[in-house]
């Protein structure tokens, strides 16, 4: 069979299941676009911006936990997309980018739209290749999709000269997709040293995060929580892997966790650490974080062992196989004593919204909205105080119900993200909490939401101000602001509508309450917009570089 | 006293600033090892040596780096093993790697 490098990249990419490609064209990846024409089954999602054609396919990717694709031009197209790959680097998220390439010939001549996309990716991705002969493709496509979905999961960029997408290339046969490689079977030997550990000790936690989504561990570590009576403190990336009101959950740990899950960490005397990689934001001053704790680390990347705090035991594997192999041997211990003084901290120092139930404060907005989705509404979110508020009131049940960028912390990523999760899931709800900060760095891709005419509501929490940063400089920098406020008021109810999106204006509602429900049950894509205060800041709060135990709370 | 210079590698040596010499099997094309040494890079770790050369009759190529030995080098190292196109990484005490041969040459040039 006789085609060009860029009928092959598609045709191999339809056959590993890819449905949808979302990017933008330009002069180097032409002849990649030309050959999506004469494909039937992919579909063409059309960005207005590469970096959100990035989040759009990372959207895609965090809700079918399968690698997505996007595609850009050469140098700006290739340059806009990073952001979002570096994304998807620290979330671990399996995404494969194609960039087309100025022709090989002109490489490193400064060519027109020519940049060092392969160098510039190198930090930021798994894996990384520049395509130099149409007869690597097919060994190059099968294996990006299997690195980027192998282990711990990643971002694989594959720059493609535009002159290898024209090349001929004849083959006898096609290569198989590639697929997930098995991982490496869980050490019996430190499983049962860990398991005896768990045994033994009476104050337990389990702290959690993106791992056990990514391995489709939520089940198994229910049931390990639930066997064993160990409570579960979650990261940001965590929250969906245990539904939020489950007794044993104690809610987001670190810097904007609640006082009760804080205090808990404190005096546990036993970490068990699965999926997690004791980011700065969790564990906030390491040498203080669970002071009197042993811990067990389990993660598939042996590299995240060890890297921030001395392990007890130190398992790299899948979290699933480990924890599967751990259940029949941890126990059934009722502990009771330390449930009891979880129960005393929770009722102690508690999380407390001021307001339940009004759409005029933003945890009231958040909670509201919460009451009337169903449970398997995807929640995505862009970055500041509204994803904080957001990650501390909103009420998960189920995995993959929960996107937001945490180890990167991308303004931008909620919106496009939305779109790409109402891609991959059209019969179910998307609501993107944003803020006004946010929310403007994508406002582009209102016109493909527009014309892809998905279930996207957008809350977008307005306080004209970036309301985090505000709150730094308020608390920390003794008011000093600067940078920080929008003075100059913003239609954006009214820009929804230019691009033909309809909206909802909370503030000068009759009944906000209402108005919200109303918003948030129509059919198609919605804007809601809320006023809120600049100064009903996201407490408790640790202070950069302190620990855990010492917060700041609202009083 | 630098190891480079004693006679033997002695697992008692503690000296802090005891050299290392990585011995990496890599792919053999280009960008490999901006790869290998990103990860030096970002870590502002340092690397005396460097000698890369293509393996015969093969589409691989070895390199070997000189480094100190610090508590950060098993974090590089880890993060080295997860590098695709890094297929074998081996550890050699400094005396008995071909940096020693090498800094004969070097003696040639300054002379």
């Amino acid at each position: 069979m006789k085609m060009t490098g860029a009928e092959l990249i598609i045709t191999l990419l339809e056959r590993q299941g890819i449905e949808i490609i979302t990017g933008m064209p330009g002069g180097a990846n032409l002849p990649l676009y030309d050959a999506l024409t004469r494909n039937p089954r992919i579909r063409h999602v059309l960005a207005r911006h590469e970096q959100a054609a990035g989040f759009i396919a990372q959207g895609m990717a965090r809700v079918t936990g399968r690698p997505q694709v996007c595609f850009a031009t050469s140098g700006p197209g290739a340059t806009n997309l990073l952001t979002a790959v570096a994304d998807a680097k620290l979330d671990s998220i399996p995404l494969i980018c194609i960039t087309g390439q100025v022709p090989t010939a002109l490489i490193g001549t400064d060519a027109f739209q020519e940049i060092d996309t392969y160098g510039l990716s190198i930090p930021i991705t798994k894996h990384n290749y520049l395509v130099r002969d149409v007869r690597d493709l097919p060994r190059i496509i099968p294996e990006a999709f299997r690195i980027a979905s192998s282990g711990r999961p990643g971002p694989v960029l594959i720059d493609v000269p535009k002159d290898v997408q024209l090349a001929p290339i004849e083959m006898a046969a096609l290569p198989e997709p590639g697929r997930p490689e098995a991982s490496t079977p869980p050490d019996p030997g430190q499983i049962e040293k860990a398991a005896e550990m768990i045994r033994a000790s009476r104050r337990p936690i389990l702290y959690i995060g993106g791992g056990i989504t990514a391995s489709g561990a939520a089940e198994d570590l229910l049931r390990l929580a639930e066997q064993a009576s160990i409570p579960v403190a979650p990261t940001l990336m965590g929250l969906d892997a245990l539904p939020t009101a489950h007794p044993l959950n104690l809610g987001m740990l670190g810097m904007h966790g609640a006082q009760f899950t804080n205090l808990a960490l404190d005096a546990c005397d036993l970490l068990i650490a699965v999926g997690v990689r004791f980011d700065d934001r969790a564990t906030g001053k390491v040498d203080a974080f669970c002071p009197h704790a042993r811990i067990i680390h389990i993660d598939i990347d042996p590299s995240e062992i060890e890297k921030i705090k001395p392990t007890a035991v130190g398992i790299a594997a899948d979290a699933r196989a480990a924890l599967r192999q751990l259940l029949p041997l941890v126990g059934n211990g009722s502990r009771r004593e330390w449930l009891e003084e979880i129960a005393r901290l929770r009722s102690t120092f508690p999380l407390e919204f001021e307001s339940e139930n009004d759409p005029g404060t933003a945890y009231g907005l958040i909670r509201r909205t919460a009451a009337c989705l169903p449970p398997e509404t995807i929640i995505t979110t862009d970055v500041g105080q509204h994803q904080m508020k957001a990650a501390q009131a909103y009420r998960f049940h189920f995995p993959r119900t929960w996107l937001t960028s945490g180890g990167l912390g991308t303004m931008g990523f909620g919106f496009p993200a939305a779109i790409g999760a109402a891609l991959a899931a059209p019969e179910r709800t998307v609501v993107c909490f944003s803020g006004d900060g946010s929310f403007l760095m994508n406002l582009q891709e209102l016109a493909t939401l527009a014309e892809e005419n998905l279930e996207v509501k957008i809350v977008l929490l307005d306080n004209r101000s970036l309301g985090l940063v505000h709150q730094i400089q308020d608390l920390f920098y003794g008011g000093r602001f600067i940078g920080v406020n929008y003075p100059k008021p913003i239609d954006f109810a009214g820009i929804a509508e230019c691009f033909g999106i309809p909206s909802t204006r909370l503030g000068t509602a009759g009944d906000p309450v209402q108005a919200l429900e109303a918003a948030l049950r129509s059919r198609g894509p919605h804007l809601i917009h809320a006023p809120v205060d600049v100064y009903d800041k996201v407490f408790p709060m640790v202070q950069p570089g302190a620990s855990n135990a010492q917060m700041l709370t609202r009083s | 006293m630098n190891s480079t210079t004693s006679d033997s590698f002695s697992p008692n040596h503690n000296h802090a600033n005891m050299n290392t010499v990585l011995q990496l099997t890599v792919s053999n094309h280009p960008g490999v090892m901006s790869h290998v040494m990103g990860l030096f890079a970002r870590r502002a770790f340092n690397v005396d040596g460097i000698l890369c050369l293509p393996l015969p009759d093969t589409s691989r190529s070895s390199i070997w780096l000189r480094v100190r030995e610090d508590h950060r080098l098993e974090q590089v190292l880890r993060q080295i093993e997860k590098l695709a196109d890094v297929h074998e990484v081996c550890r050699h005490p400094a005396e008995r790697s071909v940096f020693r041969e090498l800094e004969k040459f070097f003696g040639e040039l300054t002379a």
